[in-house]
């Protein structure tokens, strides 16, 4: 026992020493740093997601050599979508090379808030892929954050404008009920502010009904909604909330065709996890299509798992592994650009700065790419850091997603009045002088 | 040969009473001072700084401040990271709305905050023990988060209820470098540190103990027992108010109320009773162990995965680390269930032999 | 009015869910006055072990929870020879701390062995309101939740019978009542522990059938331990009847709650309210509804 024990301090000593950062990766490639996630309540979904965006990866390096003959190179870092582990794992990707990560995909709201000051002070690009603070699309006064594609605020008027075509008309929507079915946190505080614009804009009523975390237990929050009544529910959850809340509508009779949930809340793993009977009819935003009918995924099976780089085959064409997929495209074309005026070698990440706010990807690039119509096109700008902002809505068929509407935008100029306004309260707080970054 | 006490007499009471009394300790103590702020900001990078060692002073502080209740007043509790929640959210609101105010001051305003809802929330001590006080410290755990959210002034009614701290500033020097925030961390945690040293063999101190080792015969001896379990809860709940806060102003920079959650108030359990209850030492050894070793084995796993060339699935390695991680609490609670602390102490009678044991 | 029954009610039957969790922690304090944290993990380890069985060997019902049994007795067995004996006479709050270590551990060697991924567990009971109620009275209750209940009911009525009939339930009350009584009557302390062990992993199974029938069966299953807590401070560490009784008071008062007190302070106060209930409830009875009155002794 006595040797166990010095062997033990011996160890626990060796622990504390040793914990120091690995050294480089392969010199002359462009160095990607992923936080990710796999294990934890949010493991299943970080898992598709970073899944995916690997894959594109290797798909670069496999079937292109990498960019322009550039080759990738990555470290994934989990997280377990903790705060406090997301800024360790940002400060040790973050240092792994000279040139520095590229470019960020925190993947959760609450790292988003932690890097938003750090990330510039290091020169590095954030982006919040439907996520985050969403005023960031100003990027007048966030010229490192940039939550491509679409927004929380355009997501939720895009709801918005759906449950109206669904309905007849915007007119139809006076007098209707709608309730919103939030995880009670950052995340699902966002949408409130332009609902509840929205709602005086439309003369419909809103309800918020918020879930306490982890939201594995709603009945009382769904008897609520049934003594209600609404016309629609709009749900904005994570994770087993999802599920959850889609099992509990079945509970107290609430039809699902009369669900629509955000692009975090309208995955496989939440309509499989409630079962497909349960989830049979919901609706739910996205910011792409799922589905393997995409020249991308073909060559990701045939180049990637064909030469068994892979990682989970169930996971391909699902919501989160295309959108996993459609991030790393983003964040490839994003240094495509880049070289475009800096040079075919690794990056760093202000030059991929540059890189993301002068991407123009047209219908052309996103067909000879292989995306097809699996997410919208995409041209940001330094005062618009979104891109897009369209929205495409998906219905469960008790199989898998289908299409339930085109591309389409929600109310633009509402979303864009509130985007300057939240922007420029924050450029005031934090001294900042609102102007487009050179360079 | 090194640490030995024989020779060293002590011919006052001054001397009997010193903190480090065996002068090797003393020398030990100035050494890891010196080293702490002159050479370490010097040589650490930043990652270092920012992503293990500032982390670990402030956690360090939260971990000192629980062990102050469960292992010297022996109160369990289960709500340290509310109490940090509320060090932090008063911190920035004293800043906001009274922005003369120096970091410290705010710093120690927030501690006090805390202090005064720890007292409240230690009230039920009085008739419950045990695991039932520690579960219902946990009302603590829920309830505070939760109107942090709720009542928006806290945040100053940020949409999201996220807080993003205001720089830290004393007399006009920003910290802002991570070596500086280093440095102020250091020196908060060193002189908090030291105050508990002193306060713990203070007559408070001892009272403490002695109602954790049977609090009705520490009421028999005449102990007020009311006094003396609410001035734990308040004295504890002010170390993880000003954790709190450098934890919102020194590392985080922006925090919401969830940051805060039952996880972290574990984490802090873990650091003591692996660190070693009723000891300052193992508050730090404690928090070092539960802040690095998740650390170390992620680096070893991934990089050994690498060496060896194993293709394994992503996320294995994650998965991996945890159960490595169970299995090592659990072991080191098998060898030595008194914490690391102790293994110190067994070290030092060791050391105090060698190279000669008999 | 009728609103109020149905919440009063689906609240109850919500409760028996809690209860189900509890009841595994009740059993090991019982018998080992462990407060056994893994619990949780327990739960969803369980349940992952059935689903993964189901989906990846593609057994029927009673052949994946028979292996599944199986597997929670080896682990109480193995938990009890590897963690709990060489922590005999430690304080309490070393083996808390221990059965912590344990519950990562499990998590781990849970989405090792079947991935993290969501599996979808279908015991061929569809949660949906019974029609008849609906469209005579308007009142929702779930098929799902009477089952629910029904197996709970008929687990305490096992348990009970194990404890008060059975030489091993004889033993296991023994050594409840006092360790070294029990063991200087000749009762072998450590079967019974590997026995309430295993016996909280056939609990946690069950429970975890339950739940994941529910929500799917993910790592957020071990969240529902925390879910149980309450129902412990209120039921008592120690008491089976307990469990059950807190669990329903909890579940009815925190829906109720949350219905009726929600809207005027902001919502989502569910998170808290059975804590802050249960907290003002031990204000009156330290001890819980039914938990053993401890009087100490100088």
């Amino acid at each position: 026992m006595k040797a166990w024990k010095t062997l033990m301090l011996a160890l626990a000593a060796a622990a504390v020493m040793t914990a120091a950062p690995v050294p480089a990766q392969a010199p002359g490639t462009q160095f990607i740093g992923i936080l990710g996630y796999r294990v934890g309540p949010y493991g299943p979904n970080g898992a598709a997601f970073f899944t995916g965006f690997i894959d594109y990866l290797n798909l670069v390096n496999e079937r292109d050599g990498g960019i322009n003959g550039v080759k990738l190179s990555w470290e994934e870092c989990e997280t377990e979508y903790n705060n406090t582990k997301g800024l360790e794992c940002y400060e040790r990707v973050k240092t792994r090379v000279a040139s520095g990560p590229t470019a960020i995909h925190p993947m959760s709201t609450g790292i988003t808030y932690s890097l938003l000051d750090k990330a510039p002070a290091d020169r590095i690009p954030l982006i919040t892929l439907g996520y985050g603070r969403t005023d960031a699309v100003d990027g007048r006064v966030f010229p490192w954050v940039f939550p491509l594609l679409s927004n929380y605020w355009s997501c939720a008027t895009g709801i918005v404008k759906f449950i109206a075509e669904k309905e007849g008309g915007e007119s139809a929507l006076k007098g209707k009920k709608i309730v919103l079915l939030y995880h009670d946190s950052p995340y699902g505080k966002e949408p409130q502010p332009i609902l509840e614009a929205e709602a005086k804009k439309h003369g419909f009523e809103l309800k918020l009904v918020p879930v306490p975390h982890p939201g594995n237990e709603q009945q009382s929050q769904w008897l609520q909604i049934r003594q209600y009544r609404p016309d629609w529910v709009i749900l904005w959850g994570w994770g087993v909330m999802n599920a959850t809340a889609l099992k509990t509508a079945q509970k107290v009779g609430f039809p699902r065709e009369k669900m629509v949930g955000n692009w975090w809340s309208g995955s496989e793993i939440d309509t499989e996890a409630a079962g497909s009977d349960a989830s049979r009819g919901y609706y739910a935003a996205s910011l792409n299509l799922a589905g393997k009918d995409f020249p991308v995924v073909k060559d990701i099976e045939k180049l990637v798992y064909g030469k068994g780089k892979g990682g989970d085959r169930k996971l391909i064409g699902t919501v989160l592994w295309n959108r996993g997929v459609a991030a790393a495209m983003i964040t490839v074309e994003a240094v495509r650009t880049a070289q475009g005026k800096y040079g075919k070698k690794p990056l760093t990440g202000e030059q991929v700065r540059w890189g993301i706010e002068n991407l123009d990807i047209d219908q052309r690039q996103l067909d000879k790419l292989g995306f097809g119509a699996m997410i919208p096109t995409l041209k940001v700008s330094c005062t618009d850091h979104e891109g897009s902002g369209l929205v495409r809505f998906q219905q469960w068929d008790g199989k898998q997603w289908v299409p339930a509407s085109d591309w389409m935008s929600g109310d633009r100029s509402l979303v864009r009045k509130m985007v300057e306004e939240s922007a420029a309260q924050y450029a005031k707080e934090k001294g900042i002088k609102p102007a487009c970054m050179k360079g | 040969m090194f640490y030995r006490e024989a020779g060293q007499f002590k011919a006052s009471y001054a001397e009997d009473q010193a903190l480090f009394p065996i002068r090797q300790d003393r020398i030990g103590f100035i050494a890891l001072l010196v080293i702490a702020f002159a050479v370490v900001p010097g040589i650490a990078s930043d990652y270092w700084l920012t992503a293990i060692l500032i982390p670990f002073l402030i956690i360090s502080l939260a971990a000192l401040g629980l062990n102050i209740l469960t292992g010297y007043a022996g109160q369990l509790s289960l709500g340290s990271a509310a109490f940090m929640a509320v060090g932090a959210f008063a911190a920035y609101n004293i800043e906001l709305r009274l922005p003369w105010m120096p970091a410290l001051a705010s710093f120690a305003l927030g501690g006090l905050a805390a202090a005064l809802i720890g007292i409240a929330f230690g009230l039920p001590s009085l008739r419950i023990k045990g695991f039932y006080l520690a579960v219902a410290t946990l009302a603590a755990q829920f309830f505070i988060p939760w109107l942090l959210t709720k009542v928006g002034w806290f945040s100053n009614y940020s949409p999201s209820g996220v807080i993003t701290t205001q720089p830290v500033q004393i007399m006009g020097f920003v910290f802002d470098s991570p070596a500086r925030k280093y440095l102020l961390v250091l020196a908060i945690a060193v002189v908090l540190a030291l105050a508990a040293k002193n306060l713990v063999r203070s007559g408070i101190g001892r009272a403490w103990m002695a109602v954790r080792d049977m609090d009705v015969a520490a009421e028999v001896i005449g102990i007020p027992i009311v006094r003396t379990k609410l001035l734990a809860f308040a004295v504890s709940s002010f170390y993880c108010g000003v954790a709190g806060a450098l934890y919102a102003f020194a590392y985080l920079g922006s925090v919401d109320p969830d940051g805060f959650n039952l996880d972290l108030s574990f984490r802090i359990l873990f650091m003591i009773i692996i660190g070693g209850m009723g000891s300052i030492l193992g508050s730090f050894l404690g928090a070092a162990f539960i802040t690095l070793l998740p650390i170390f084995l992620d680096i070893l796993l991934t990089e050994g995965a690498l060496a060896f060339n194993l293709n394994l699935e992503a996320g294995v390695t994650s998965m991996a680390q945890l159960v490595v991680f169970g299995a090592l609490i659990i072991f080191f609670l098998i060898v030595e269930p008194h914490g690391l602390a102790r293994l110190w102490q067994i070290a030092k009678e060791k050391l105090r032999l060698w190279p000669f044991p008999y | 009015m009728g609103f109020f029954f149905e919440v009063l009610i689906g609240g109850l039957l919500a409760g028996v869910m809690y209860s189900l969790v509890a009841l595994g922690f009740v059993l090991i304090y019982k018998a080992s006055g462990v407060f056994n944290f893994a619990q949780g993990a327990m739960v969803f380890f369980a349940a992952l072990t059935f689903v993964g069985l189901r989906e990846h060997y593609a057994l029927g019902f009673w052949w994946a929870f028979a292996i599944a049994l199986a597997t929670m007795i080896a682990l109480g067995v193995l938990t009890e020879r590897i963690v709990l004996r060489p922590l005999v006479n430690q304080p309490q709050i070393t083996l808390f701390m221990a059965t912590i270590g344990l519950a990562f551990f499990i998590e781990g060697v849970a989405q090792l062995m079947w991935g993290a991924k969501v599996y979808p567990l279908d015991i061929g009971l569809k949660d949906e309101p019974i029609a008849a109620l609906l469209q005579e009275l308007d009142m929702v209750i779930s098929r799902f939740d009477l089952t629910a209940a029904l197996v709970a009911g008929v687990l305490v009525t096992v348990l009970a019978v194990f404890f008060q009939v059975t030489r091993v339930g004889r033993a296991l009350r023994a050594v409840a009542d006092d360790h070294q009584a029990a063991l200087s009557v000749g009762i072998p302390l450590k079967t019974i522990w590997a026995i309430v062990w295993s016996v909280a992993g056939f609990v946690a199974l069950v429970a975890g059938l339950m739940w994941g029938a529910r929500n799917g069966v993910q790592f957020a299953l071990t969240f529902v331990a925390l879910k149980a807590l309450p129902v412990l401070i209120l039921g008592g560490f120690d008491s089976v009847l307990g469990a059950i009784v807190g669990g329903l008071i909890i579940g009815a008062a925190e829906k109720l709650a949350e219905v009726y007190l929600g809207p005027v302070l902001g919502g989502g106060i569910e998170g808290w309210f059975a804590y802050v209930a249960a907290l003002l409830f031990l204000l009156v009875r330290p001890e819980g509804l039914f938990g053993e009155k401890h009087i100490d002794r100088v």
